[in-house]
């Protein structure tokens, strides 16, 4: 490996276009030219993360954990292995642990390093989990957080709030509400979100479900 | 290192702004950037830890005023310049020097599933048996390396519990530096949020915390 030379810092920064599209047509091409990137594979990553994986994946966990008790079990036991059987592991999620929210617990999920999320089973991560306030703040201060998500907790309540840093992914199995007994597990699934499973939000009863 | 990017307990970055109905991506070059990185060809001995240490590097001003994916171009064009793959003219202009070769074993669409499917898996043996056991008090050391680390500022030098094991992971420390994966045992650390921030913090609230074995001292 390369020893870290600062120069190439100011090199980049102030040689590069700044107009970050250019800067990154730039790239895109001449990793082109030299035969470094196909750019069908290119295309091939961003239709993966556009239309095949995204929150849809976690609905489909937590809405079998909510009919299956026994699926429920072996979930927050093993997250990875309960997660394989549905065939939804993958990069950015290969290592799960699945946390419970209960009536006396929360949980809350960030990555104040970097933004390191479960892509297989949210998809790529919101700009907000990426930015400054919600990096700085989450292990801090999580009822702030959560109130400017509408999220308004009673003292009692643990929040467990959990650091993703190391390559173990987290992601939050929510209560499941009232009036929803007679649901399908399809139908469960699509009132799960996405914020839900981070643990910004709750999952609301089918009539007060917001997107 | 002791940057920017080491957020966690920072004041000042203002309220958080959900966007509702958000898209994946909110620009072109975005969605370039992302395809880009997942199916380029990488360094030899690039990893996901020598990735997060170039972003590390970037200088805290920048860091702020650009956005993911800029990180994402930061870290793959410095990554590129360090191992003599591209060179700075050809990041400004767009375009190859005359008569440099090319190579022709990038990763193809058909490989793009496997990746995804298979890509990312950082648990390795390690030889000898973990050195806590679940429910241990330990404390996180306070190091302040200047290279790569996983163990956030706000951590170091407070004390928690084993909460889980969970086995011998890749250590990112070494991996970011070209040392070698050099696995060690990994565990979640639990610490009471009166821990980490003070009286004021709710009583009951906890923080947890996935760090390596050498970050962890016995108590």
């Amino acid at each position: 490996m390369a020893q870290d030379h600062p120069h190439d810092h100011e090199h980049l920064v102030g040689q590069v276009p700044s107009d970050p599209a250019l800067r990154i047509k730039a790239l895109e091409s001449v990793l082109l030219e030299l035969g470094l990137v196909d750019p069908a594979t290119i295309d091939a990553w961003i239709e993966t993360y556009e239309t095949r994986i995204g929150p849809h994946n976690g609905a489909k966990v937590v809405a079998r954990a909510w009919v299956d008790p026994a699926y429920r079990q072996r979930l927050l036991a093993d997250g990875s292995a309960a997660i394989a059987e549905m065939d939804l592991l993958g990069v950015q999620g290969q290592h799960m642990v699945v946390v419970e929210n209960t009536p006396s617990v929360h949980n809350l999920v960030v990555c104040t390093l970097c933004s390191c999320y479960p892509w297989p089973l949210l998809g790529l991560p919101p700009r907000w989990y990426k930015s400054a306030p919600y990096r700085s703040r989450a292990v801090m201060d999580p009822r702030s957080v959560l109130r400017e998500f509408g999220v308004e907790l009673s003292p009692d309540v643990e929040i467990r709030v959990w650091d993703s840093t190391a390559e173990i992914r987290y992601l939050v199995l929510p209560e499941r509400p009232p009036g929803t007994e007679k649901m399908s597990e399809g139908d469960l699934a699509s009132l799960v979100t996405r914020d839900a499973m981070i643990g910004t939000a709750r999952v609301g009863p089918p009539s007060t479900r917001t997107p | 290192m002791n940057g920017i990017h080491d957020m966690g307990g920072m004041h000042g970055f203002g309220p958080i702004a959900p966007e509702p109905g958000e898209a994946v991506f909110h620009e072109t070059w975005e969605r370039r950037m992302f395809g880009l990185r997942r199916a380029m060809t990488s360094p030899p001995g690039f990893s996901i830890d020598r990735f997060r240490f170039l972003r590390e590097t970037m200088p805290p001003a920048i860091y702020l005023t650009w956005s993911y994916y800029e990180h994402w171009y930061f870290a793959t064009a410095l990554s590129l310049l360090q191992a003599g793959m591209i060179t700075i003219d050809e990041l400004r202009t767009g375009r190859a020097a005359a008569g440099r070769p090319k190579r022709n074993d990038a990763m193809r669409p058909a490989d793009v599933d496997h990746a995804m499917r298979a890509g990312g898996k950082f648990a390795r043996a390690v030889n000898t048996p973990p050195r806590f056991s679940l429910g241990q008090a330990v404390a996180a050391r306070n190091l302040n390396p200047t290279g790569h680390t996983r163990l956030p500022r706000y951590a170091r030098g407070k004390r928690g519990l084993i909460h889980h094991w969970h086995g011998g992971h890749v250590f990112p420390d070494s991996s970011a530096r070209g040392g070698g994966e050099c696995p060690q045992h990994l565990y979640t650390v639990m610490f009471s949020a009166r821990e980490l921030w003070g009286g004021d913090a709710a009583p009951n609230d906890k923080v947890y915390l996935d760090l390596w074995e050498s970050y962890l001292d016995p108590t």
